[in-house]
């Protein structure tokens, strides 16, 4: 039966963290540990989770976890499932969660190495689209036109010059055997995708967004509803990658606004008219090019 | 296991761990005084549907009689909660 509210796991694995009030990468985490189980080996290299989850004496993971280095995240994974199963114990799942630039940018090639071994794990990238944890700085996966505090807007350069990297399939092109992404706005799909890879041997990713009201400049009640609109508006896509195909899971009737989406924003406020213009032409570029590859 | 509240504050040099491990789930403080303002739910009006519990990004929401209940030890009055909710049973209530 699939996992829902009614059927999930009634315990809690990340409880009394000190995540900003609203944070997106939290509720990721901790849906993704309860689907998991006790016996899920958590991983957390510098970011958000590891800041927030680990603060000696206060140590808010009721499973076991560990704090990797910031590049270190899949090695740690490969280490920790070795290590497990060179004890005999084989209930377990060794599971990652770094941020956009513990992944993208920093742990880019410990996690190419150990797709390449097909080590099993399961690597979870919460991506709130900046370096939040260290004052919001850019990574590679942010998107463009963001303001952040390395990338300010100003009158000639209005935020992010460049656009956000494709790391799904960058993933993917490895020839993983699962990969996905999903968005915290559609719980019940990240949670379905977390018990599918839990299943599946060999190495598995999942990609999900996760807005960050501090670094977005958002509400902290609008967590929720800017994740579900960013799906909306088609500027992120819930997809999976298996057996060498990518399979499009939410496809939207129409598209919902893009300049409302950007709007809501404080770190996309600046932009103009034209700059939006160009987000949507990317992303209908993108569309276009899902529909062609997709299924 | 879930984390819970720890009467012992580990302080002095002998208590700290030696080593880069201690024990799972040691809360030693509440996360109660971040908030500004509370969820209250009306249990006439809930349904238990646990969407809310679902969207919780804290966990704080539980179920009790299938209805949602909340810990306030660890609520940090974000309002996911409030705004999930699709038939009105929680309300925003300032602290005092």
């Amino acid at each position: 039966m699939a996992v829902n509210a009614k059927t999930l796991n009634e315990t809690e694995f990340f409880y009394g963290h000190k995540a900003c009030a609203g944070c997106g990468g939290s509720l990721a985490v901790r849906i993704a540990l309860k689907v998991l189980g006790e016996n899920a080996v958590a991983v957390l290299p510098a970011g958000c989770m590891s800041a927030v989850g680990f603060n000696f004496p206060q140590l808010c993971f009721g499973n076991n976890a560990i704090i990797s280095t910031f590049a270190g995240t899949a090695s740690m994974l490969t280490g920790i499932e070795a290590g497990l199963r060179a004890q005999g114990i084989t209930d377990f799942h060794a599971v990652g969660f770094a941020g956009d630039g513990g992944t993208a940018d920093i742990g880019l090639q410990a996690l190419s190495g150990a797709i390449d071994r097909n080590d099993d794990i399961l690597y979870i990238c919460y991506d709130n689209e900046a370096y939040m944890n260290t004052g919001i700085q850019k990574s590679s996966l942010t998107p463009f036109g963001a303001k952040t505090t390395t990338t300010p807007a100003g009158k000639n350069i209005r935020g992010n010059l460049r656009p956000k990297k494709n790391m799904f399939e960058i993933v993917a092109a490895h020839g993983i055997p699962y990969a996905a992404t999903a968005s915290v706005g559609y719980i019940n799909d990240f949670m379905r995708k977390v018990e599918k890879a839990k299943q599946i041997k060999g190495t598995k990713y999942i990609h999900i967004l996760a807005p960050c009201p501090t670094g977005w400049g958002i509400k902290t009640d609008d967590t929720i509803e800017i994740a579900k609109e960013v799906v909306d508006c088609g500027l992120w896509y819930l997809a999976e990658y298996e057996n060498g195909e990518f399979k499009l899971n939410y496809k939207p009737e129409e598209f919902s606004s893009v300049g409302d989406y950007l709007k809501k924003q404080s770190r996309f406020r600046h932009l103009t008219d034209e700059d939006i213009k160009v987000i949507q032409s990317s992303r209908d570029a993108k569309w276009e090019f899902i529909h062609r590859n997709f299924k | 296991m879930k984390p819970y509240l720890r009467d012992k504050i580990p302080a002095g040099f002998d208590e700290i761990p030696d080593t880069p491990s201690y024990e799972a789930g040691y809360l030693v403080t509440k996360n109660s005084g971040w908030r500004n303002v509370r969820p209250v739910i009306d249990t006439k009006k809930c349904i238990g549907c646990l969407n809310c519990y679902l969207y919780c990004p804290d966990g704080v929401i539980f179920r009790s009689n299938h209805k949602a209940a909340i810990d306030y030890d660890f609520c940090k009055g974000c309002g996911i909660c409030k705004k999930i909710c699709r038939i009105g049973a929680i309300k925003m209530e300032a602290e005092k």
